[in-house]
């Protein structure tokens, strides 16, 4: 029978003899991950499970990333327990100044190789997907399961495929191609499916950029956003990980829920507007709009591809006086690299702030918190009311360029019209 | 399963579990205390509903968005003994079952129904009554009931360690 991509990994999972979309099923974990909001709830629940090991301490992950550095006692507990707990189970662990933000780590630290089921006590645990791995965010209570016994239940996704044609233009990115998917299928369209890319479009797309669009397949309602294992993904690996894998794929006849197709020759930067990732515009339909703070961070798009974006908009200019801006490496790799670079000089000399990895205030935690009335662009992936601070704040969802643009102006422009200004 | 309660209505579309349980209220790990917190970013006045026996009815593509767990702690520590909606994102809906918590989508359920409804539910059989009217729904899928009837996950694993460790 053929099958998907997402149906091949589960069926490697699993001891069913074959499976269909709507079979619940047994999953095995390869890996499991929770961070300091996660954790503490599914250690929690263990103990009601009077489950006092974890299955394998070598698949286990759990990363200070949410309240870290802690930003109050509060939290601080919970960091405290996380990394009590951690070395009495003997697991890995990514304290503060070690890791950065769980998704970043995990990839960037080797831990994932394509074909590898991952349960992550986090929605954007999906992002794995850019590596070909099946990574799926769950709740505490199934980390908890999936910590004591090594699996999980799982209904079997549907696969939407998306066909990327064209390659990228300028001052476009991973961000915009999946606010492109957002904008056809909207926030409950991948709902009970998973999403695949594949085309000649997605091989143009660097490791990073496909981070930023598989860290948003959630955003769709999806369980996870798969890049098929290529060239590009071989050579990320090279040197990061000793796992074997295989650049396995979908069967050419495999039966797909739907498909869609998304031109990148046509494609130029877009926003999600406030309060929905699912109300996408054309940047050049939102232009104008005055920003009082610009965030660039997260696990979608705080990596070095983003950073030397916003150096490239950055450089030789300043942050715009009535606008503040605040740019979170998404991990201590990230963070260093863009030491050597000279990057975090460039925004010092802006006028921006530059903080330690971390979620910080793209869940609303701390590092950044809007007051009623501000707006905000920000390279995260939710808007939803209140996510940043006040529910009366706005947050519009845009790549590095249009950010760092937006911080530069003042207000929401064209990033390719300020770098064509500068370049005159 | 026999489940009764008083409706409290949530109508509206794609309501995320963000404006149900805002972040910063993400350095709790006590159900709790996670009850004070329960739809702070949608309407912390419909708190004032809850107590005693409830059943929450909600629109399309509830509790899409952020896994926290939270949301469906909280709501078990208000005793709200179900969610009848007319779908749910995927996260939410495990987490529920997971907790024991029978989540059912039945769209004609969640018409008739209006705050202070009384609602009763049939789990096995699939249906859902408001205020006396019937409305069938597709029962839920056999592992589903068996989770829920079970005392959910965590007595799911409780029993399987207890077995492996008989062996």
């Amino acid at each position: 029978m053929a099958h998907t991509l997402a149906e091949k990994i589960l069926l490697n999972h699993t001891d069913a003899d074959d499976l269909a979309p709507g079979d619940i099923i047994s999953v095995r974990c390869d890996l499991v991950l929770a961070n300091d909001v996660s954790g503490p709830v599914a250690f929690n629940a263990m103990e009601r499970m009077a489950a006092d090991r974890v299955f394998d301490p070598d698949k286990v992950v759990m990363v200070a990333d949410h309240f870290m550095p802690a930003k109050d006692i509060r939290s601080a507990e919970l960091q405290k327990r996380l990394r009590e707990w951690s070395l009495e189970q003997g697991v890995h662990f990514f304290d503060q100044g070690r890791g950065g933000i769980e998704h970043a780590v995990l990839i960037e630290e080797g831990f994932v190789v394509p074909g590898m089921v991952i349960p992550g006590g986090d929605s954007h645990t999906c992002t794995y997907g850019a590596v070909g791995a099946f990574g799926t965010g769950l709740g505490s209570t199934d980390i908890a399961g999936c910590l004591a016994l090594g699996e999980f239940w799982q209904s079997v996704p549907g696969t939407i495929l998306v066909e990327l044609t064209g390659s990228r233009r300028r001052c476009v990115g991973g961000k915009d191609v999946i606010l492109a998917v957002l904008a056809e299928i909207g926030v409950d369209g991948g709902n009970d499916a998973v999403l695949e890319f594949v085309g000649p479009g997605a091989a143009t797309l660097t490791m990073d950029d496909r981070r930023a669009v598989s860290n948003m397949a959630v955003e769709t309602g999806a369980e996870t956003g798969l890049f098929p294992a290529d060239e590009v993904t071989e050579a990320y690996l090279e040197g990061r990980t000793e796992m074997p894998w295989n650049k396995e794929q979908s069967d050419p006849d495999a039966e797909f829920t739907k498909r869609l197709q998304i031109d990148l020759d046509a494609l130029g930067p877009l926003v999600a507007r406030p309060p929905s990732p699912g109300d996408v515009a054309a940047v050049t339909e939102v232009t104008g709009r005055k920003v009082d703070q610009v965030y660039v961070g997260n696990c979608a798009n705080g990596t070095i591809t983003d950073l030397r974006q916003v150096a490239e908009v950055l450089g030789g200019r300043k942050v715009h006086r009535g606008t503040r801006a605040i740019i979170v490496p998404s991990s201590q790799q990230v963070y260093r690299q863009a030491m050597e670079e000279g990057l975090l000089e460039i925004f010092a000399a802006a006028g921006a702030v530059v903080s330690t990895p971390t979620c910080g205030a793209c869940f609303g935690g701390h590092m950044g918190i809007l007051a009623p009335g501000e707006t905000a662009v920000a390279t995260t992936n939710r808007n939803f009311v209140g996510r940043m601070g006040s529910d009366r704040a706005r947050v519009y969802l845009a790549n590095a360029w249009v950010a760092a643009a937006a911080a530069v102006t003042g207000e929401i422009v064209d990033p390719l019209e300020l770098l064509e200004e500068g370049a005159r | 399963m026999i489940i009764k309660g008083r409706a409290v209505i949530i109508p509206d579309a794609n309501v995320n579990t963000d404006v149900l349980y805002p972040g910063p209220y993400l350095n709790i790990d006590d159900p709790e205390q996670m009850k004070l917190y329960l739809f702070e970013g949608l309407d912390p006045s419909l708190r004032d509903r809850l107590g005693g026996r409830t059943v929450l009815v909600v629109g399309h593509n509830f509790g899409g968005g952020s896994s926290r767990e939270h949301v469906p702690l909280a709501m078990k520590a208000w005793g709200i003994g179900a969610v009848i909606g007319r779908s749910f994102a995927r996260i939410f809906y495990r987490n529920c079952i997971n907790l024991g918590l029978p989540a059912i989508a039945c769209t004609e359920a969640v018409d008739a129904a209006a705050h202070d409804s009384k609602i009763r539910i049939v789990a096995e059989e699939g249906k859902v009554e408001v205020d006396g009217s019937s409305f069938p729904t597709s029962p839920l899928p056999p592992f589903v009931i068996k989770m829920i009837q079970g005392g959910g996950l965590v007595e799911y694993v409780r029993r399987r360690l207890e077995e492996e460790s008989e062996k």
